[in-house]
C-alpha cells in the first residue's frame, strides 16, 4: 500500500466524562473513556475497532462524527475538496458539509428507522436536509440506492414495519450512502441480526465497498465478523488501544495477551476444537479508577513486575504491528486459523 | 450411549399455538426430543424458531394468549432404586402445586437477561432465599447461610457482602452468576439455560460457559441449552436439537450435527456463520431470503423457500415429519424420506 491515501489520521484521542456527585453535583472524578488513542485510516480499506463493552471504542467511533466533542486530541479527515481538516476542534457551524461525507450505520435497525415515515422519507432524508436535487432527483435517486443495497424500488412507499431486520438494516445502509460519503463508521451493524442473515449484510458491505470505493471504520465485539471484513483490526481495552496490525496477523500471531485471551474465548463452531480455553479471572479494570502500570496486567498471566509499576506505551515491534506490551518482544503467543 | 438410559425428560409431540387477535401463530408445532441425565442437550435455531417458547412450555410459563394445545411433556422422577414414576406436564394447571414444586425444585431456569429478571426493589439475597423458602422448610437464617453457599458456589466473590447488593450494583457477569445461584438453590436435576451468556461478553461468556460445566460434573445436572450461537453449542452441548419455525428439522449427536449435517438448513447455517477459522476478506455463503412472518407460514416443509434442494410438488405440499438416518440422527427431510 504504498500509495494509499491517509483518509483519517486520529492523534492523541481523549475523551474523559466527568462524575458528579452530591447535591452541587461536585465533579469527583473522571470516567477515561477514551485515553491517548491514536490511528489512522487509509481510502478504500476497513479498519475494525473490537473490545469488551466499556472500552471505548463506540466513544471512539462518536468523537470522529463529533457526535460528542473529544477532550483533547487531533481528528485529521481529508475531506474530498482537499484540504485537510481536524474535525475534533472545528466550529460546530463547519462542520456540516463534512457530515455528508461521513455517513453512520447503526447497530438496531428497529429503533434506527422512524416507523412513520416511508422509505423513501427516510432514504432521501439526507438529501432533503442537504437540498440536493428536485424532488423527481430524489426519488431517483432512492431508487437507485435501494437497488444497490438488493431492495427493489417499488418498495419506496412502504413503512419499515413491512420489513425484516435484515431488510432494515439494508435501508438503513442505503440511507447512509445517499450522499456519497467517503468514510462509513458502522457501529455493530450485524450484531442484532440472526445468523443466516449476518451473512448477507457482511458479502453486502463488501460489494459496496468493492464498488463505490468505501472506507470503513467498523466497531464491533465479534471477532468472527471482524475477521471477514477488515483490513487491519485495533483491540481497544479501558479506553486505549492495545494491540493494532492487519487482520491475518492479528489472528494467527497476536502479541497482547489480551489479544491472545479474546480470541481464545471465542467458541470455536467445531466440537472437535474443544481446545483449552485461556479464561480470563476477574473483570475489565474500572475506567474511573484503573489499576497501576498496565490496565490489563491484574489479569495478565504473563504479568512481571514492570506491569504493576510502568504503563507500556502502543511501540511498532514489526513494521506495521503496534503492541502495548512490556514483554511483546518475548512472549510467544497463541493465535487461531492458518 | 443412549439405548442402555432411560430419559429424564421427554418432550412428545409438542404444540404450543399463540391466538392474538389477529391469527393464530404456531410458534411450536410438533417438537419431540428427550433429555438424558447427566448430559447437555443444545436447542438451536434462529428467531421465532420457537426454542425458547419449548421451553417456556416444559416450565409451564408460557404467556396468554399463548397456550399448549397438544403433545407431552413427560418428566421421569426416581422413586427409589430402579423403577421411576412418570409426570406428563401438560396435564397439570400451570397455577398448581406440583408445577410450582417442579419449578425450582425439579427444574430450574436462567434467563438471557439477568437485569431484567432480578427486581430491582429487592437485593439478590432475599430473592435468592425467597426462591429457597418457597421449597424448602427453613428459617430465614438457614435459608441466608444457604444463599451465601450458593453465590460462593458460583464464583461471586465476598459472597456474605455481595448478597446484600441489588442488581444493579453488580456487573454483567456477576449478575449471571447469581442467577444461576438462584436456579440451583433447591438442587433442580434439570436446568434451562436460555440464552445464558448472549448478553455478556467474550470472556465473560467464557467465564460462565466454564462455571455452568464445573456445575454440570459436581452435581450431576442436566442440562438444556437454548442458544442461538452455534459456537456454544459445539462447545457445550452432547446432543442437539436444530428447529426451524416451530418444528426440529434435525437433531442427533453435536459431532454428527457439525460434522455430517443432513437437513438442508443445518448445511447452511453451518455454512454461513462468520467463523474466525476462515481467510480474511472473503464472501460468505448466505440463506436465501429471510425467516418468513408467523403469519405467513409457508405451507408444506417450512423451509422450502429458502431451501437449494427444493423439490416443486413434493416439499410444497405436505410436510415431512422426522425419521432417522444414522447413529441417533433423526432428520425432517423429503431428501432422505421420500414422500
Amino acid at each position: 500500500m504504498g500509495t494509499s491515501v491517509r483518509l483519517l489520521d486520529v492523534k492523541g484521542l481523549q475523551k474523559f466524562f466527568p462524575i458528579r456527585k452530591g447535591f452541587l453535583k461536585r465533579e469527583a472524578g473522571q470516567v477515561r473513556a477514551v485515553d491517548d488513542v491514536s490511528f489512522h485510516v487509509d481510502k478504500g480499506e476497513t479498519l475494525s475497532l473490537v473490545g469488551e463493552s466499556g472500552c471505548g471504542k463506540t466513544t471512539t467511533a462518536r468523537c470522529i462524527l463529533r457526535a460528542i466533542t473529544p477532550t483533547a486530541g487531533q481528528i485529521l479527515f481529508r475531506s474530498e475538496d482537499g484540504p485537510v481538516v481536524d474535525v475534533a476542534s472545528l466550529p460546530k457551524s463547519r462542520l456540516r458539509p463534512l457530515r455528508r461525507q461521513m455517513q453512520m450505520i447503526f447497530q438496531d435497525p428497529f429503533s434506527s428507522l422512524n416507523p412513520r415515515r416511508t422509505l423513501f422519507d427516510i432514504v432521501a432524508e439526507p438529501l432533503a436536509a442537504n437540498g440536493v436535487g428536485t424532488r423527481q432527483e430524489r426519488v431517483n435517486r432512492v431508487a437507485e440506492l435501494l437497488r444497490l443495497v438488493g431492495l427493489r424500488p417499488e418498495y419506496m412507499r412502504r413503512y419499515p414495519h413491512a420489513f425484516s431486520g435484515g431488510q432494515r438494516q439494508r435501508i438503513g445502509i442505503a440511507r447512509a450512502l445517499a450522499l456519497n460519503p467517503s468514510l462509513i463508521v458502522a457501529d455493530e451493524p450485524v450484531s442484532a441480526l440472526d445468523v443466516s442473515v449476518q451473512a448477507q449484510i457482511l458479502n453486502l458491505m463488501l460489494k459496496l465497498q468493492a464498488q463505490l470505493g468505501l472506507t470503513y471504520l467498523l466497531v464491533a465485539h465479534d471477532l468472527s465478523v471482524v475477521k471477514h471484513v477488515s483490513d487491519r483490526v485495533a483491540v481497544m481495552y479501558v479506553g486505549k488501544i492495545v494491540e493494532m496490525t492487519d487482520t491475518q496477523r492479528l489472528f494467527t500471531a497476536p502479541k497482547h495477551p489480551y489479544t491472545e485471551a479474546l480470541l481464545s474465548a471465542v467458541p470455536k463452531p467445531d466440537p472437535r476444537l474443544r481446545a483449552q480455553r485461556i479464561v480470563l479471572e476477574g473483570e475489565v479494570a474500572d475506567a474511573a479508577n484503573p489499576p497501576s502500570g498496565c490496565y490489563f496486567h491484574p489479569r495478565c498471566r504473563y504479568a512481571v513486575d514492570a506491569c504493576r509499576q510502568e504503563t507500556p506505551r502502543l511501540e511498532e515491534v514489526q513494521p506495521g504491528h503496534f503492541v502495548s506490551c512490556h514483554r511483546a518482544r518475548e512472549l510467544t503467543l497463541r493465535g487461531v486459523g492458518r | 450411549m443412549a439405548e442402555n438410559q432411560t430419559p429424564i425428560l421427554s418432550v412428545r409431540d409438542l404444540k404450543t399455538y399463540f391466538f392474538p387477535d389477529e391469527g393464530t401463530v404456531k410458534a411450536v408445532d410438533g417438537a419431540s426430543f428427550d433429555l438424558y441425565p447427566r448430559k447437555t442437550l443444545g436447542i438451536v435455531g434462529e428467531s421465532g424458531c420457537g426454542k425458547s417458547v419449548t421451553a417456556r412450555s416444559i416450565l409451564r410459563i408460557v404467556e396468554r394468549p399463548g397456550r399448549i394445545v397438544g403433545g407431552a411433556i413427560l418428566l421421569r422422577r426416581d422413586s427409589g432404586n430402579g423403577r421411576g414414576t412418570e409426570v406428563d406436564l401438560t396435564q397439570f394447571d400451570p397455577e398448581s402445586r406440583e408445577m410450582r414444586q417442579i419449578r425450582g425444585g425439579d427444574i430450574g431456569l436462567i434467563f438471557q437477561e439477568p437485569m431484567t429478571s432480578f427486581s430491582p426493589v429487592h437485593t439478590i439475597g432475599n430473592q435468592i432465599v425467597e426462591t429457597i423458602r418457597l421449597h424448602q422448610d427453613v428459617s430465614e437464617q438457614q435459608g441466608r447461610r444457604k444463599a451465601i453457599e450458593m453465590l460462593h458456589l458460583v464464583g461471586v466473590p465476598k459472597p456474605e457482602r455481595r448478597i446484600d447488593e441489588y442488581a444493579f450494583q453488580l456487573s454483567g457477569g456477576l449478575r449471571q452468576r447469581a442467577m444461576i445461584a438462584m436456579a440451583l438453590a433447591c438442587g433442580p436435576r434439570i436446568l434451562i439455560a436460555d440464552e445464558p451468556t448472549t448478553a455478556l461478553d467474550v470472556t465473560t461468556q467464557a467465564q460462565i460457559l466454564d462455571l455452568l460445566r464445573h456445575l454440570q460434573e459436581r452435581e450431576g445436572m442436566t442440562i438444556i441449552l437454548i442458544t442461538h450461537n452455534l459456537g456454544v453449542v459445539a462447545e457445550m452441548c452432547d446432543e442437539v436439537v436444530v428447529m426451524y419455525l416451530g418444528r426440529v428439522v434435525e437433531q442427533g449427536p453435536v459431532d454428527a450435527i457439525f460434522h455430517a449435517p443432513k437437513h438442508p438448513y443445518t448445511q447452511a447455517l453451518l455454512r454461513s456463520i462468520p467463523s474466525i477459522h476462515a481467510t480474511v476478506r472473503t464472501e460468505l455463503p448466505t440463506i436465501a431470503g429471510s425467516i418468513p412472518h408467523p403469519y405467513n407460514r409457508p405451507t408444506g416443509c417450512p423451509f422450502h423457500p429458502r431451501c437449494p434442494d427444493f423439490m416443486p410438488g413434493t416439499c410444497d405440499r405436505s410436510e415431512p415429519g422426522l425419521h432417522p438416518v444414522g447413529d441417533n440422527q433423526d432428520v425432517s427431510c423429503f431428501l432422505y424420506h421420500p414422500a
